[in-house]
């Protein structure tokens, strides 16, 4: 090792010698980031920026800002108002502003951004805008007059809330909070789903990776095992589902496990169980259990393979030479050193299945939904920011398990292949 | 060539043989016994059998044919951590997840060993091979040679009675590998343990055995103390594998005893010593070694005949030199000659006559 | 976005509009080629001007588009009923006067000929769909009559199938539990009505298979995996007609809707596209129309005849969401702008439990 010394080095001409190997570096290291520029970009383009705006309308939503602006003004201005009796201005304001709506043809936009926290208020700005040209002083009994329900409470919280482009609320609701006349708070035990279901996708993503596992370990092994010709049509028997379209896939499943299913009617053949008393294996949680550990078994095999490749035979050898039994060969020598590919295989299949949607939305039926089919069920129902804030909760869940998964194993201890 | 199992044999194997696809045998008949604390060396090209013997030796194979021995007991159906057999591989096999006290406790742990006993006994066999301040490194933190100890270390630290190293030098570089072979005769020795050991370095077998069975097509060619082997082989496969070695190809034209006159096929007569080649009018291959030829005439026996060289290249060694001869119409025969004082120097096509003594020129199976 | 919108537009129009002077877009496949057969071509002869039809996946879409791009080569459009208000709403349609409709063939006037909810300010109604429910009859010979039926396990047992999802499954749970279709909507709106509906649900969850596209519910009932099943009309028509299935349909309790012509805003020949509707929406066109798709005509007079399949024996009334109107829902889109996500969460709620 060099000795530490204090004396800045020069080169022969007086350089410094560290800045006369930088400049020696600098080209070699500009010709390395122009090969990485188009990875960069490309990601930066399809997967950063795409992101980042998914994140944005989690908490960004000027549905209600913008097309009402003199409400927004006067929320600015008494930002301490009484939600449950407001003043005569504030409903001035507010028909000023449907009546503006009514022209501007915003009155879907407007009602449908309160309608996130206070259901049932689209046809109310509909009937507001429609009436409010015509409506007279004292404004706050004529639009009364029209729908009682302009007096909640809960409305004038919610249009508050909206008033300001940003806002916490979509994350709210995605926590099981509702809004009522007197705040947010936690919602009725039959409305709560999203936390539930949050901890039921990472419950079930756990017993898919626990499955996957248990499969892919002596698969992996007689892969890396086997010889080359049979590992070979092993490993094409292993990828043929990455060959397959995913939807061919889960319809077999479906095929194999229904009632009326290739699976039953042999258990009922054999006599196993009788024609009353098939299993349900499809349509719950027992066939997206099923499918996606059928689906998601590559993700785990690979890794595995790719560690188990290169552990040579002579330490197993070695171990039972020393005394080992089989068994204790496989725990204190083997089991240990494929970890980095059990970690893994481990990490990408679990974080791959808290993201899974097509197949539970296939064969999930009632009790086998995941946390993605309510993400994609709000992206149909256009309700973009509330989907983009449950996504937001679950990549934030993942990045802290990527984290406590660093902390505990070492990220560095990975091996993908 | 091989030897009739005793009774008193350590190891012993009996007629095994071993196919690994039901064609072609591996090893063919193989009988051969180890006494209790001899170094026994198994030397062969690659292919020819030897680590498959050990590997059935170690029980990682299977015989498919014939018995092993282990103290007189059959262990063909023992399963290898029940054999007791200490093993050195060629890649060390040092557990990489295990720190070095790790992977020489695993057998001590296996075996139910008490953590006291285990400490003293880790502790001495880690001073035996120098590496007592290593304990709590990791192997990938250990140059090569250190490595090496610890495996031998780690064979060695629950007392076998039978050692087996398969090629466990070859990593090494030329001299940590010297220095390892005197280490481990010496350990060897002082040990008294039964080493069976693998290599396709005959330097390595010629230092360290008390025998060396050299292998070749599944069986054993000879097998014999080191110099046994060097001076007297005893066909052309195991003249040719072992040293450096002249070769002339002739017909057996008279005998008596085991002298031969041997006609080469150029027409020179040659004299020899008939091993395996016994009858009148065979054809033989003659293999001399290049330090037993001679160009003086007082160096060799009277009456000897000699032959016709021309001196093609002289190569400076330092301690030797070495002349490249055209003999019998080949100009690959070597003579080695000492580099002393009165040396007659020779120079590139000079004449000369080369002889030797007759015992020295083996008529060997061509 | 927008560019690339207007682009594609360019290019759409160059390629059809030229000589035409209406251009319908609907939906393709055999619906459009329906209206292509009895709308669009039978008023190109009979009023001598020019008229083509194109497709979309969902010409709601390409219509927003258009109009929002200041470059609309569509006059006419096919649209959902739920599109139609919202698109209305947002400006992106022309109002239709309804007094230029044709009255009926019997001679009633037009509004009082359609049926209800089947005109509005933008769009007038050519077709009606329904959620209605089915069952094997080989499985069941005296099978189930009413959307009460459907929830007795004990007289009909065996798996149901239901769509995923609140709408239209809670207002049929409601009608099943007796409430009558008038009154659906009103009972939905308030907490005790929506407890009522899952109340009514509860009785058959753990029967229930859950489906989400179309074409699931008859597979379903093929393969023996339901008894019954709710399912599209016009997707059951399908099994039973070109594939022969035993099926037959339940005309209790279900929910309908209409599929409307529209005129985008801007339209290029507004005032031909008005008289193409009009030509359309008559007594006789919707007849045709529905002799050839099983979509029920939303005229009162258009019914009082037999309807018969492309002019066979084969009656259409059985099948027509519009001859089976004793207990049936319109479906109310203004309730479920309002009231999906809420009711959502809480079915999702539900069926997690």
């Amino acid at each position: 090792m060099a000795e530490a010394t204090n004396e800045l080095l020069t080169t022969a001409d007086g350089r410094p010698l560290k800045a006369a190997l930088q400049a020696a570096q600098a080209r070699a290291k500009r010709r390395a980031f122009l090969l990485v520029l188009p990875l960069l970009l490309f990601v930066l383009l399809t997967f950063l920026i795409p992101i980042g705006l998914m994140l944005k309308r989690s908490f960004e939503h000027d549905g209600f800002a913008s097309s009402a602006p003199a409400l927004v003004a006067w929320f600015e201005a008494n930002p301490d108002f009484n939600p449950a009796d407001p003043p005569e201005e504030a409903y001035a304001a507010l028909v000023q502003d449907l009546a503006r709506m009514q022209t501007d043809k915003t009155t879907g936009i407007a009602g449908t951004r309160i309608n996130y926290s206070v259901p049932g208020t689209i046809s109310l700005f509909k009937k507001g805008a429609r009436e409010a040209g015509d409506l007279t002083p004292p404004f706050k009994e004529s639009l009364v007059a029209v729908d009682a329900d302009w007096a909640k409470p809960a409305l004038w919280r919610g249009m508050a809330s909206a008033s300001n482009v940003y806002t916490a609320e979509f994350y709210k609701v995605a926590s099981d909070f509702k809004l009522n006349d007197d705040g947010w708070a936690r919602g009725e035990d039959n409305e709560r789903i999203y936390l539930y279901l949050f901890f039921k996708t990472f419950l079930i993503s756990a017993i898919i990776t626990f499955l996957c596992l248990l499969l892919a370990f002596p698969v992996a092994h007689l892969l890396a095992t086997l010889p080359m010709a049979k590992s070979s049509l092993l490993m094409i028997f292993v990828l043929l589902p990455f060959w397959t379209s995913l939807l061919v896939r889960t319809t077999s499943w479906i095929a194999l496990l229904q009632e009326q299913g290739i699976v039953n009617d042999l258990l009922v053949g054999i006599g196993l169980i009788g024609d009353d008393g098939r299993l349900s294996m499809m349509y719950n949680m027992t066939g997206t259990i099923v499918a996606m550990t059928h689906v998601l078994l590559p993700f785990m095999i690979l890794p595995l393979y790719s560690v188990m490749r290169v552990i040579p035979p002579s330490y197993a050898r070695a171990a039972r030479s020393l005394g080992a039994t089989s068994w204790t060969t496989f725990r204190r020598v083997y089991l240990p050193q494929t970890l980095p590919g059990i970690a893994a295989g481990s990490l990408l299949v679990f974080i791959l299945a808290v993201g899974y949607y097509i197949t539970p939305a296939l064969v999930g039926g009632a009790d086998g939904q995941l946390i993605s089919n309510l993400i994609a069920f709000h992206m149909s129902k256009s309700n973009w920011s509330l989907a983009a804030a449950i996504a937001g909760m679950l990549l934030a869940s993942i990045l802290l398990l990527y984290w406590l998964y660093d902390r505990l194993i070492g990220i560095d201890r990975l091996k993908f292949g | 060539m091989t030897q009739e199992p005793r009774n008193d044999a350590f190891v012993a194997f009996e007629h095994v043989q071993k196919s690994y696809d039901g064609v072609t045998l591996v090893v063919k008949d193989l009988n051969l016994s180890i006494g209790k604390g001899e170094f026994l060396t198994m030397l062969g090209p690659s292919g020819s059998g030897k680590t498959t013997c050990l590997m059935m030796l170690a029980g990682f194979e299977t015989a498919t044919h014939g018995e092993i021995k282990l103290d007189g007991v059959n262990i063909n159906q023992v399963p290898p951590h029940k054999r007791g057999i200490g093993m050195v591989f060629q890649n060390y096999a040092l557990f990489p997840h295990m720190t070095v006290g790790e992977n020489l406790a695993f057998p001590l742990e296996v075996r139910g060993m008490g953590k006291d006993e285990r400490e003293a006994k880790i502790k001495r066999a880690l001073d035996m091979v120098q590496m007592g301040a290593y304990a709590n490194r990791r192997p990938a933190q250990l140059s090569g040679g250190q490595q090496q100890r610890i495996a031998l270390a780690r064979a060695l630290v629950f007392d076998p009675k039978l050692v087996l190293m398969d090629e466990p030098l070859g990593a090494l570089d030329k001299q940590l590998r010297e220095h390892m072979q005197f280490e481990i005769k010496h350990l060897h020795e002082s040990l008294g343990i039964t080493v069976v050991y693998v290599t396709h370095d005959q330097g390595e077998a010629l230092t360290m055995s008390d025998r060396v069975a050299v292998f070749n097509d599944g069986r054993i060619q000879q097998l014999a103390p080191p110099a046994d082997l060097y001076e007297r082989p005893e066909n052309s496969f195991v003249a040719q594998f072992i040293g450096e070695n002249n070769k002339l190809m002739g017909t057996i034209e008279e005998l008596t005893g085991d002298k031969a006159l041997v006609r080469l096929t150029t027409g020179e007569l040659i004299d020899a010593t008939a091993v395996n080649a016994k009858e009148k009018g065979h054809r033989t291959l003659v293999s001399i070694r290049p330090e037993r030829v001679e160009f003086k005439p007082e160096m060799m026996p009277p009456g000897a005949h000699t032959i016709e060289a021309e001196v093609v290249e002289i190569i400076y060694m330092g301690d030797i030199l070495r002349a490249v001869l055209k003999v019998a119409g080949s100009d690959d025969f070597v003579m080695k000659m000492r580099n002393t004082l009165g040396q007659t120097k020779l120079s590139p096509g000079q004449k000369i006559k080369v002889g030797w003594h007759p015992q020295d020129a083996r008529a060997l199976d061509p | 976005m927008k560019k690339t919108l207007i682009l594609t537009t360019a290019l759409v129009s160059f390629g059809f509009a030229a000589n035409a002077d209406v251009t319908v877009m609907s939906w393709g496949g055999a619906y459009g080629a329906a209206q292509n057969e009895v709308h669009v071509q039978p008023w190109a002869t009979a009023t001598g001007n020019t008229a083509v039809m194109v497709d979309s996946d969902n010409p709601a879409a390409p219509v927003k588009a258009m109009v929002e791009a200041g470059n609309v080569t569509v006059d006419v459009a096919s649209l959902e009923y739920a599109d139609v208000i919202r698109l209305c709403d947002e400006g992106i349609l022309e109002p239709i006067d309804a007094s230029i409709l044709a009255p009926g063939a019997d001679g009633t006037p037009a509004l009082e000929d359609f049926l209800p909810g089947s005109v509005v300010e933008c769009g007038v109604s050519t077709d009606v769909w329904a959620n209605v429910y089915a069952y094997d009859t080989t499985k069941f010979p005296e099978g189930p009559t009413t959307a009460a039926d459907f929830f007795d396990l004990e007289k009909f047992p065996g798996k149901r199938g239901l769509k995923r999802g609140a709408k239209a499954v809670l207002e049929f749970a409601l009608m099943a539990d007796g409430v009558p279709a008038a009154e659906v909507y009103a009972t939905l709106g308030t907490p005790e009505g929506v407890d009522r509906a899952f109340a009514k649900l509860d009785t058959i969850k753990s029967e229930v298979v859950w489906w989400e596209a179309g074409a699931q519910p008859p597979q379903l009932l093929a393969d023996g995996e339901v008894a019954m099943t709710t399912a599209y009309n016009g997707r059951l028509f399908a099994a039973i007609t070109a594939e022969g299935k035993p099926f037959q349909i339940v005309w209790d309790g279900q929910i309908y809707e209409n599929e409307m012509y529209v005129v985008p805003k801007g339209a290029p020949n507004k005032d031909l596209a008005m008289d193409f509707i009009k030509f359309a929406t008559t007594t006789e066109a919707l007849r045709a129309q529905a002799e050839l798709i099983s979509y029920g005509p939303p005229r009162k007079s258009a019914l009082k005849e037999d309807i018969l399949f492309k002019g066979s024996e084969f009656s259409m009334a059985p099948h027509s969401p519009t001859s089976n109107l004793d207990n049936a829902l319109s479906s109310d889109f203004e309730f479920w702008v309002d009231h999906d996500a809420e009711l959502n969460e809480r079915f999702n709620a539900w069926l997690a439990q």
